[in-house]
C-alpha cells in the first residue's frame, strides 16, 4: 500500500513540477503589470509543439538540452513579443481590456495551432529512457529527468530573483511600478525580461509535459493552463513561492484524488478544494492584499 | 438628417412599434414558408447569444466584476430544463416556458450562492471563483448519472423563434429597468467606487445580489432555450470555451450597454456563419478582430453608451447644443 | 450635555503600527470642529474609523448616544453621517447629477421587482429623486451643469459636487477631509464663506480635517490637534494657537534659549 503511494508521490511529484513552471509564468507577469495574462496557457501548448517541431524536422539529433533551451528561447520570445504588441499599448486603458487582449491572443494561438494540427500528435523520445526499481517502486529515468529540470528551473529562477538585479527591479516593479522609473530602472525592458522569462518557463514546461504525457493537442493549452493559474492563485497570485506551491498541491490533489477515486472526481475535487481554499484565503495561501490608500 | 434621427430617436412610439412588428413577423414565420429552417436556426441563436451577452454584461459590464463562469449558469439552465421536458413534464404547450422559468429559477438560485461570495472577494479574485464555480459545475454534471453524466442528454425540439423572441424581449426589458433604477445606479456605483459608494450609503450588497441574480437567472433562460433547441446537450458544451465566447461577445459589442449586447452578439453569431468556410480559421481571424478591437476601443464598440432608444423617458434630458 | 459625536478612547492598530492610540474627540452640535496636526498624524485614519472603514482595536465611537463601532460604513452614513474624501471619489463617468442622485437613493424606497416591472411608483420615485437632487444642486451652482460628466468639472467645482452629494443624505454631521485641499488663497478664502453658508443652510455640524491654518482658525468653534495618533490638545482658536505643545508638534521643538 505504501508503495502505491510513494509511485503516485513520483507522479504527483512530475505533474506539481510542471503546473509549478506554468504557474510561475503567471505570477510574474502578474507580480509586474497586476494582469492575469490569458496566454500564457497557450504558450505552454506551443512549447510541446514547439519540441516537436524540432525533435522532428530537424535532420540533425539534436541532445535533450539543446532542444530545451531552443524551445525556451523561442516561446520566451514569442512571450516577450505578445507583451510588446498586444499589451504594452494597453497600459493605461482599463484593465480588462488588457485581459480581454490576452485572451484574445490566447485564442489565436490555439486555434491558429488547431488549424494546422487538427488531431493530437505524438511526441517523439529524445532519449532513451530507462525503468530503475528499488523494491516494488519504479521510476523511469525521464520522470526523473522531468523533475530534475523543472527544479532546477525554479533554482535558476530563485538565483535570477534574489541575487540578480533583474530580480531586484522586478520586485521594485511589483512593489511601486510608479517610481520604478524615476530611480532609473529601465521598466519596460524589465517587463519585456519578465514576460521572457515567464513565457520561456511555460515553454519548457510545455515540452516536459509532452513528454511526460506523449499525446499533445491544440488545445491543451486551454486546460492545463486554466489549471496551472488556479494553481498560481492558490498560491497566491504574485507570488513566486506560491506558484510553486500551489503547483504542487495541485498535482499532488489531481494525482491522489485519480489513485483514490473514480477518475471522474478527479476535476470536481481539485476545483472544490480550490475554491474551499479561497473562500478561507480569498488572497491564496501566500498571497497578500493589495494595499490602498484611503 | 442628424436632426431627423434624434427625433426618430427621441420618439418614445419607435422601439415598442418595431417589437410589435418583429413579433408579428416571427409569428407569421411558423405559419407561412418566410424563413429557411437554416436562418431560424442562425435567428434562434442571435436572439440566444443576446440574451447570455446582456445577462452577463450586467455583472461583468456594469457592475465591473470579470465572471468567467457564465457557461456555468447557461449549464445549469439547459439541464434544469432538460430534466423538466424530458423527464419530469408531460408533452403540453406549456412544457418550453415551465421549462425556461425552471431553469432560470435554479441557474439564479446558484447564482445567489456566488452572489454571497462576491461581499468578501473582489475583482481577479473574484474571476477565479467563477471559473472554479464554471468547472465545478461541468465536473459535478460528468458525475451524475440521472442526467446523463457525459453522455449527455437529448432534450426535445421545443424553442422556437417567436419564443426566442420574446424572451429577448424580455431579458433586455427586465435589465434595461434595473439599470435604470437605484439598484443599476448602485451597481455601477460598485463598479466605479465601492468606498464612495459606501459612504453614500449605497446598499452594496443588495445591488450584488441582484445583479448576480438576475444575471444568472438570464444566463439560466439562455441555456434552457439552447437546450430544447440543440437537440443535444453534454457537459462539453458549457466548458471554459464557451464562456469565452460570451465574454469575446461582451467585449467586442461594449461593456455596460444593452446596443452593445445585441450588436456583439449579433456580429459573433453572423460572422461565425458567414466563415464557415474557413473552419477553425474563424477562431483565429475572430479573436484578433478582438485585440485589434481593444487597441483602438478598449470599452468595446459601444462601451458605456446607449441607444437613447433603449433610455426610459425620464431619462431623456435635453441634451445643450454644442 | 452630551456631545452629538464621541470618540472614546479609541485606538486602532494596523499590524505592527499603531496609527492612533486614545483618541478622544467631543463634538458637539451644531459646532465647527477642525482636526489638525503634522501628517501621518491619524486624521483621516480617525474618519475612515468614524464612517466605518475600520473597526478599532480599542475604544467605542458613539453617535447620538448610540455605539457605533464595528458598524458597516452604509448604515454609519444612513444613521446620518456625511463625508467627502481627500482625494475626491465621485463616480468620475456618471453625470453630475447621477452623482447625486446616488446618494438620494437610499430615500426612494421601491422594491427590485417595482424596479423590474415598472411599475408606477418606480416613475413617481425618481422623478422625486431627479426633482430633490437638482434642486440640491441648484445652491451650489450646479444645476447647469447636472448632465455633464462629473469627471469633467473643474475641480473646485468637483469638491462642491462632493459636498452636495453629502449633503443629499440629510446627515446631521459632515465629515470634510481636506475640503481646501489644492486651493490657492483666494479659494480657500471663498471656501471659508461658503462653509458658513452650508453649515446655516443644512443646518449641519462640520468637523473639518485641514492644513490651511487660516481656514481652520476663522471657520472652527473648536479644535483637536493629533499628533502621532494622539490628542495632544483640544480647545478654541486661540489656546490651540497659543499652546505649546502644538507647537512643539508643527514646527519640532523650540530651541533651547
Amino acid at each position: 500500500m505504501t508503495f502505491y503511494l510513494a509511485q503516485q508521490t513520483i507522479n504527483a511529484l512530475q505533474l506539481g513540477s510542471i503546473y509549478a513552471l506554468i504557474a510561475l509564468g503567471y505570477s510574474m507577469v502578474y507580480g509586474v503589470l497586476v494582469m492575469i495574462n490569458f496566454a500564457h496557457g497557450d504558450l505552454f501548448m506551443l512549447g510541446a509543439f514547439a519540441c516537436l517541431l524540432l525533435a522532428v524536422l530537424l535532420p540533425v539529433h539534436l541532445p535533450f538540452v539543446v532542444i530545451l533551451l531552443l524551445v525556451m528561447i523561442v516561446i520566451g520570445l514569442l512571450g516577450a513579443f505578445i507583451e510588446r504588441v498586444a499589451y504594452r499599448p494597453l497600459r493605461d486603458a482599463p484593465r480588462v481590456s488588457a485581459i480581454i487582449t490576452a485572451l484574445g491572443c490566447g485564442l489565436v494561438i490555439e486555434n491558429t495551432t488547431l488549424s494546422l494540427s487538427p488531431y493530437p500528435q505524438f511526441m517523439p523520445e529524445l532519449f532513451d529512457s530507462r525503468t530503475l526499481s528499488f523494491g516494488s517502486l519504479t521510476v523511469t529515468t525521464l520522470q526523473i529527468l522531468i523533475i530534475g529540470v523543472a527544479l532546477g528551473l525554479m533554482l535558476g529562477l530563485d538565483f535570477l530573483i534574489r541575487r540578480t538585479s533583474f530580480g531586484m527591479a522586478m520586485r521594485a516593479i511589483s512593489f511601486d511600478a510608479r517610481t520604478v522609473p524615476l530611480m532609473g530602472i529601465p521598466v519596460n525592458r524589465m517587463i519585456s525580461l519578465t514576460f521572457f522569462v515567464g513565457a520561456g518557463l511555460g515553454g519548457a514546461a510545455g515540452m516536459l509535459y509532452g513528454l511526460a504525457y506523449p499525446q499533445i493537442s491544440a488545445t491543451m493549452g486551454v486546460l492545463i493552463g486554466w489549471k496551472a493559474f488556479i494553481a498560481a492563485v492558490i498560491g497566491g497570485i504574485g507570488s513566486i513561492r506560491g506558484a510553486v506551491l500551489g503547483g504542487f498541491i495541485l498535482g499532488g490533489v489531481e494525482v491522489m484524488a485519480v489513485a483514490y477515486l473514480p477518475s471522474t472526481y478527479r476535476d470536481l475535487i481539485s476545483y472544490s478544494l480550490l475554491l474551499a481554499i479561497l473562500v478561507f484565503k480569498p488572497y491564496g495561501l501566500l498571497g497578500q492584499p493589495p494595499n490602498q490608500k484611503l | 438628417m442628424r436632426h431627423f434621427l434624434d427625433s426618430v430617436a427621441r420618439c418614445r412610439w419607435a422601439l415598442p412599434a418595431l417589437i410589435a412588428v418583429g413579433f408579428a413577423f416571427v409569428v407569421a414565420c411558423e405559419y407561412f414558408p418566410l424563413l429557411n429552417d437554416y436562418s431560424k436556426i442562425v435567428l434562434i441563436t442571435v436572439g440566444i447569444n443576446i440574451i447570455l451577452c446582456s445577462s452577463l454584461n450586467l455583472v461583468n459590464g456594469y457592475m465591473g466584476e470579470f465572471s468567467v463562469g457564465h457557461a456555468g449558469f447557461m449549464a445549469l439552465g439547459a439541464y434544469a430544463s432538460a430534466l423538466m421536458t424530458i423527464k419530469w413534464l408531460p408533452a403540453s404547450v406549456f412544457e418550453l416556458p415551465l421549462g425556461v422559468l425552471f431553469g432560470g429559477t435554479i441557474a439564479a438560485a446558484i447564482g445567489f450562492l456566488l452572489a454571497l461570495l462576491s461581499f468578501k472577494t473582489r475583482g481577479d479574485y473574484l474571476a477565479i471563483i467563477t471559473l472554479a464555480f464554471l468547472m465545478i459545475v461541468k465536473s459535478a454534471i460528468e458525475n451524475i448519472n440521472y442526467v446523463g453524466g457525459p453522455r449527455g442528454m437529448t432534450p426535445p425540439v421545443l424553442t422556437n423563434l417567436p419564443w426566442t423572441f420574446f424572451w429577448v424581449v424580455v431579458t433586455l426589458w427586465v435589465i434595461r429597468n434595473l439599470i435604470y433604477s437605484k439598484f443599476g445606479r448602485a451597481i455601477t456605483a460598485i463598479r466605479e467606487d465601492e468606498i464612495a459608494a459606501n459612504a453614500m450609503g449605497v446598499r452594496i450588497r443588495e445591488a450584488k445580489i441582484l445583479a448576480f441574480v438576475t444575471s444568472s437567472f438570464f444566463g439560466g433562460v439562455a441555456g434552457a432555450l439552447y437546450a430544447q433547441v440543440n437537440f443535444f446537450i453534454d457537459p462539453k458544451s458549457f466548458d471554459i470555451v464557451k464562456s469565452t465566447e460570451i465574454l469575446v461577445m461582451v467585449y467586442l459589442g461594449g461593456i455596460a450597454s444593452l446596443g452593445g449586447s445585441i450588436i456583439g452578439a449579433v456580429i459573433f453569431t453572423v460572422l461565425l456563419q458567414v466563415l464557415q468556410p474557413l473552419g477553425t480559421w474563424r477562431m483565429v481571424i475572430l479573436p484578433l478582430i478582438l485585440v485589434l478591437l481593444m487597441l483602438f476601443r478598449p470599452r468595446g464598440i459601444m462601451g458605456m453608451r446607449e441607444l437613447t432608444w433603449f433610455l426610459p423617458a425620464g431619462e431623456l434630458f435635453k441634451r445643450p447644443k454644442p | 450635555m452630551s456631545a452629538l459625536l464621541e470618540i472614546d478612547e479609541v485606538t486602532k492598530h494596523f499590524g505592527g503600527l499603531c496609527a492612533i492610540s486614545n483618541c478622544n474627540v467631543r463634538i458637539q452640535a451644531g459646532s465647527t470642529h477642525g482636526i489638525i496636526g503634522p501628517n501621518g498624524a491619524g486624521k483621516s485614519t480617525l474618519f475612515n474609523l468614524i464612517t466605518g472603514i475600520y473597526k478599532p482595536t480599542r475604544g467605542d465611537i458613539r453617535f447620538r448616544g448610540e455605539s457605533i463601532s464595528g458598524l458597516r460604513p452604509g448604515r454609519i452614513a444612513l444613521k446620518g453621517i456625511g463625508r467627502t474624501f481627500q482625494s475626491i471619489r465621485l463616480l468620475k463617468t456618471r453625470t453630475v447629477l447621477d452623482n447625486v442622485r446616488i446618494a438620494y437613493d437610499s430615500q426612494l424606497h421601491y422594491s427590485p421587482l417595482e424596479a423590474m416591472l415598472r411599475l408606477p411608483r418606480l416613475g413617481r420615485d425618481e422623478e422625486k429623486s431627479i426633482e430633490a437632487s437638482l434642486a440640491l444642486l441648484h445652491p451650489f451652482g450646479l444645476a447647469d451643469q447636472a448632465h455633464d460628466l462629473a469627471g469633467d468639472l473643474p475641480y473646485g467645482s468637483q469638491r462642491k459636487l462632493e459636498i452636495a452629494r453629502a449633503l443629499a443624505l440629510k446627515p446631521d454631521i459632515l465629515l470634510l477631509d481636506e475640503p481646501a485641499a489644492g486651493m490657492n488663497t483666494g479659494e480657500t478664502a471663498d471656501l471659508v464663506g461658503f462653509l458658513r453658508w452650508v453649515k446655516d443652510h443644512f443646518q449641519v455640524t462640520l468637523v473639518l480635517i485641514e492644513h490651511h491654518m487660516h481656514l481652520v482658525m476663522s471657520l472652527c468653534d473648536r479644535i483637536t490637534v493629533l499628533d502621532f495618533g494622539q490628542t495632544i490638545a483640544e480647545g478654541t482658536p486661540e489656546e490651540i494657537r497659543t499652546n505649546p505643545r502644538v507647537i512643539d508638534a508643527y514646527l519640532g521643538g523650540t530651541e533651547e534659549e
